[in-house]
């Protein structure tokens, strides 16, 4: 983040015009909701296309003959063995496995990786980027750019209408389509869906056309929230943070099982033993009983009213059709239907360790 | 004779004989968005001015309503339980709140009327 000052979105306009309600995030001043609410976006998303602006995350290129190497020490990665093309999901981890940030590193060329971070951490993760270029022969190149996600089951249509071409992208797949363009088949709301960045003026150009289409329009960052949520995708500073490790986080299909013994990542020590030892505890899916939510910062207890854990985000799912929430409990209680109560504003409401996702993803894996 | 008052912290209270009837304006529903649950007090609970009566939910966020003036909880309307969306959908009619007995009549000289509350939100 940047201090006091509020950033203010290259398409901001777009978002005023379209009636947007604005608040802050991350040091951004973003959209919240529009007109429609975040119910109907947030199904819209489901049924059709929901587009997002997203330019608040940020875009890192490392390029260079020691790129890979960087990476294999930023992050618990093997960027050597990733293809061209290929969108990996990963973390930077402090020297202890805590979680500085989620990362997507997709490899576009020999030396050449693109690195999408979240817009809270874009000061860290760069300046921790730029320390690791000092050691390995690797060049930072923060990218200013617009960055708009299309999500949902008719993405790829509105997309290919507005002259997109989708047909060489399968899920976590993502390329440079034209000069100054990063394009992917990813995105963070369960759904198909692809996230482009690209110069502003080729975005507006771009949005006009997608605008245009009946089946596309502007989804606010509360329905983004509670449709991640549903998909069980974590956010950083809530359900992962520096105190949290992959382990504890349920995140360890990210990294390749050989790295955990060798790989020369930052926190391999100390993952390596919190993975010996056991987690102590897990992140799981939270499921209220009756309509009341259970939100961010409700701690849980178990059968005995005994301390069991805490709520890291939590809401209504839309779809779902009830609460939902995530949260971290001690490891013997994280068994899906496991029973606990949590403490809202006073009053005990039970909630079942849920499996994540509360509504299946429907990628497009090709 | 039935009066409405309003409050700065955006609610309405229609007042008939000794008997308010509380809700939130329809600027407050617009501003909390999608609602999923309302919590309901019990009648007979005692509130002072000032106190939490009701917590409404959105999506994304709990809100807490106050009570406008002193006085016993006689009603609290159930069909929110099933469809709390009403508030949104009718915040000014089916989607009232709660019902209390006036305790203090002289507390509601110091709310605003309609048009008083108009030029508040501006």
């Amino acid at each position: 983040m940047t201090g006091e000052t509020t950033q203010q979105l290259p398409l901001e306009d777009l978002h005023k015009a379209a009636g947007a309600r604005f608040g802050g995030f991350a040091g951004w001043n973003m959209p919240l909701t529009y007109p429609a609410g975040v119910m109907k976006e947030h199904l819209h998303t489901r049924e059709h296309v929901g587009l997002f602006d997203i330019s608040h995350m940020k875009l890192f290129l490392v390029t260079g003959p020691g790129a890979a190497d960087l990476l294999n020490r930023a992050c618990p990665l093997d960027a050597r063995a990733i293809e061209f093309r290929q969108s990996k999901y990963t973390f930077f981890l402090t020297e202890a496995a805590g979680i500085i940030d989620d990362l997507i590193i997709t490899r576009l060329g020999d030396e050449r990786f693109m690195v999408v971070a979240n817009a809270g951490n874009a000061t860290t993760d760069e300046a921790h980027l730029r320390a690791l270029a000092k050691v390995f022969d690797a060049t930072i190149e923060p990218l200013d750019r617009v960055f708009i996600a299309i999500q949902g089951p008719e993405a790829a249509g509105v997309l290919d209408k507005a002259g997109i071409a989708t047909d060489e992208l399968f899920f976590m797949q993502g390329f440079e389509p034209r000069a100054n363009w990063f394009m992917s088949r990813s995105g963070y709301t369960g759904e198909d869906g692809f996230e482009i960045g690209l110069p502003e003026a080729d975005a507006r150009e771009l949005l006009g056309k997608l605008l245009a289409d009946e089946r596309a329009m502007w989804i606010g960052l509360a329905a983004r929230d509670s449709l991640r949520l549903e998909a069980g995708l974590c956010l950083h500073g809530n359900d992962i943070t520096p105190d949290n490790d992959p382990a504890s986080a349920g995140l360890m299909w990210a990294i390749p099982k050989d790295l955990r013994a060798e790989g020369n990542f930052i926190g391999r020590a100390a993952l390596a033993n919190i993975l010996a030892e056991g987690a102590k505890e897990k992140r799981v899916g939270l499921k209220p009983e009756g309509r009341q939510p259970v939100r961010a910062g409700a701690e849980l207890f178990d059968a005995e009213g005994n301390p069991a854990g805490r709520v890291t985000s939590g809401g209504f799912g839309p779809s779902a059709g009830f609460p939902v929430a995530m949260g971290y409990v001690s490891t013997p209680l994280a068994k899906a239907g496991t029973r606990l109560v949590a403490d809202v504003r006073g009053t005990k409401v039970p909630v079942d360790v849920h499996a994540l996702p509360f509504t299946p993803h429907r990628y497009r894996k090709g | 004779m039935t009066k409405t008052y309003f409050t700065e912290d955006h609610e309405w209270i229609r007042v008939e004989g000794d008997i308010a009837t509380v809700g939130i304006t329809d600027y407050a529903q617009e501003q909390l968005g999608d609602l999923v649950f309302v919590d309901l007090p019990e009648a007979g609970r005692k509130l002072a001015k000032g106190d939490v009566a009701v917590v409404v939910e959105s999506v994304k966020a709990a809100s807490d309503v106050y009570a406008p003036i002193d006085g016993e909880i006689t009603d609290a309307n159930a069909t929110l339980s099933a469809d709390p969306a009403l508030v949104n959908s009718a915040a000014t009619g089916d989607g009232w709140l709660w019902k209390m007995k006036v305790a203090n009549p002289t507390q509601l000289d110091g709310l605003m009327d309609e048009a008083g509350y108009k030029a508040h939100i501006g």
